[in-house]
């Protein structure tokens, strides 16, 4: 797949990527442009190499919202063997932006919830660019409830830029369905694993992300607040999101110094947008995997041990209480 | 989940809604100009109304100090994990280091971090009770703050405690400790959840103002929810959803009427009521 709508750190690698293209439709190829091919591949792959070992914070968050990135539904068709989509909050209405169903992966059956952000326009502007509703959280308990009650492992895929900011939001308790989520999931008699798969959008993401597990795609974030809402805070011009991006300290690699999740997934050679399917195969296995792990806990062990992986987050110093 | 806004953020320049300011003829610092209804009031009336105004009810800031005195009987305070420092574990710096700003929090607040956490008594009720003061970095929660509530909770559930926690935190989770203070919401909730299953009360006050990540976590998540008149209460700050949806914010948008209207919290109440209902729950709920 190539890489479409490109990234503005990617000129030289899309202006490879349509040479070999365009010779790649030629429909008489001679042997020297066949060559040219080969040879224009090997320098693609070692650029591919070269940049995407070392994106910076910001080139991260480009990647992480890039339009080609599989979302929640990619995931659910290609790693996947079947998927029932189930609706309802119970409460006020369908959130697009958040995902549920039945589905089953290799031989568990399980149940799946995952912002979605939609790929067209149109799909884009329904699920409000995957930022949840309290209606979605809502719909998230349900069938958290549905899960532990029928013992199927709960997988939770995260990729929003935050919880919906918007009068109704606020109107129908927005604050109040992201914490009562985190408490639920916290207690939660079924295993639990949750992806980060793009942007891990503060609590809009973690109202979906405690779990007994946490991965995160090796080009995905996870922070606080966006780098744009940061920087509008602190350096008072949104024009420092890459400043505010660095030091907020959310790539995959800072994520797993600071203990905040469990595993990175490497992404296919520039980025997960670059192939679907690999990117999904290996998220297969790492989900099979580890519910493989996960299913000879028992409720009280999977409860006990998931209090005590986000009992330890959290970096302070703890003076000598002896010292005056 | 930092949602407050940016006029908002630098705690040096707001921390202290009791702004004292001159009257012809008056030495500077007796009078204030009350932002509820634009009258100068006698400050020594205000602070003897536990700063509210004689004239329109308006809830003063109150620090966390103040707080405990006017909710625990004398003298009963007993501070835990006071010896809890906040750390700088992503080295972050905007314009200014975050080391700095919390040196220099310390230093004007009197405070080591922005809660204050123990244990005393409710009119001769033993009680947990942790009060956040957003005069310290807008009162947000980064990992002390995140520690001091978990053990705090934790002692409660052993202790068999009711839990008071008195929030005043504009500023939601502490930006400056990144997706560790996201985590701190994850951290607090799930210890709270663990309390509630053993029978724990928790009683959560909300006051003037309680923002984005701490909203999200373990202020909305009491057995009970009281708060102050007229606080400003949300998820999203109001100049994020401004922009966001591009029209007018009604009127008394994300006050704590708002929030009663809609379904979110149990009671509005008087600051100098809170004391004596915090006790008459406790006493319904069998604690
Ligand atoms: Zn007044």
């Amino acid at each position: 797949m190539s890489a479409g709508p490109g990234l503005e750190f990617e000129n030289d690698i899309a202006d490879l990527e349509n040479r070999i293209g365009s010779l790649e439709r030629q429909t008489d190829r001679s042997g020297d442009i066949e060559n040219e091919i080969r040879t224009l591949r090997l320098e693609l792959v070692r650029q591919l190499r070269e940049t995407y070992s070392s994106l910076d914070a910001w080139q991260t968050v480009q990647v992480a919202r890039h339009k080609n990135r599989p979302y929640t539904r990619d995931y659910l068709n290609l790693a996947f063997d079947d998927f029932v989509e189930l609706h309802g909050d119970k409460h006020f209405g369908d959130d697009r932006a958040m995902l549920s169903g039945f589905a089953k992966l290799d031989r568990f059956k399980v149940l799946v919830l995952g912002h979605q952000k939609g790929r067209t326009y149109k799909e884009r502007a329904a699920c409000h660019f995957g930022c949840a509703h309290p209606e979605g959280y809502r719909k998230a308990m349900s069938k958290m409830r549905l899960a532990e009650k029928y013992q199927l492992p709960l997988i939770c895929f995260i990729d929003t830029p935050g919880a919906y900011p918007g009068i109704g939001a606020e109107e129908r308790g927005q604050a109040q369905v992201i914490a009562e989520s985190m408490f639920k999931m916290s207690r939660l008699r079924t295993p639990v694993i949750c992806v980060v798969i793009g942007e891990g959008g503060s609590g809009g993401a973690l109202g979906i992300g405690v779990g007994d597990r946490v991965a995160v795609l090796q080009h995905a974030y996870y922070s606080v607040i966006s780098p744009e809402g940061c920087a509008g805070i602190l350096w008072k011009s949104h024009e420092h999101a890459p400043k505010a991006a660095a030091a907020l300290r959310f790539t995959s690699q800072d994520l797993s110094r600071l203990g905040v999740v469990d595993d990175v997934l490497q992404e296919p050679l520039g980025g997960a947008h670059r192939d679907h399917h690999q990117m999904a195969s290996r998220l297969k296995s790492y989900l099979s995997r580890t519910l493989g792990e996960l299913e000879v806990k028992t409720a009280d062990e999977l409860v006990a041990e998931r209090y005590e992986k986000f009992r330890k987050i959290g970096v302070f110093i703890e003076e000598s209480q002896t010292e005056v | 989940m930092s949602t407050v806004d940016p006029k908002t953020t630098d705690s040096e320049s707001q921390n202290s809604p009791v702004t004292p300011h001159r009257k012809r003829g008056v030495p500077e610092g007796l009078w204030l100009k009350c932002p509820g209804c634009g009258a100068s009031v006698y400050k020594k009336e205000v602070e003897q109304r536990l700063n509210v105004c004689p004239k329109c009810e308006h809830h003063f800031y109150v620090s966390a100090r103040e707080r405990i005195a006017q909710v625990l009987d004398e003298g009963t305070f007993e501070p835990m994990n006071e010896h809890l420092r906040p750390a700088d574990p992503l080295e972050f710096s905007d314009r200014r280091s975050y080391a700095d700003r919390l040196v220099s929090e310390q230093k004007r607040t009197g405070l080591t971090d922005a809660a204050v956490t123990g244990t005393g008594m409710v009119r001769a009720r033993r009680v947990a009770l942790a009060v956040t003061d957003s005069a310290f970095i807008m009162g947000s929660m980064g990992s002390v703050v995140g520690e001091r509530l978990t053990r705090l909770i934790e002692w409660a559930t052993e202790q068999n405690l009711p839990l008071i926690i008195i929030s005043a935190s504009g500023g939601g989770a502490r930006m400056h400790e990144g997706i560790l203070s996201l985590m701190q919401m994850a951290k607090v909730s799930a210890a709270l959840a663990r309390y509630d299953e053993a029978g724990g009360l928790f009683i959560s006050v909300l006051t003037n103002p309680t923002m984005g990540g701490v909203a999200a976590s373990f202020a909305s998540l009491g057995d009970l929810v009281f708060a102050e008149p007229k606080a400003l209460i949300g998820f999203a700050g109001p100049r994020t959803i401004k922009a966001t949806i591009g029209i007018e914010l009604p009127e008394g948008f994300q006050t704590s009427e708002f929030l009663l209207e809609h379904g979110y919290i149990d009671r509005i109440l008087m600051r100098k009521n809170l004391k004596t209902e915090i006790a008459r729950a406790i006493d319904y709920c069998g604690k």
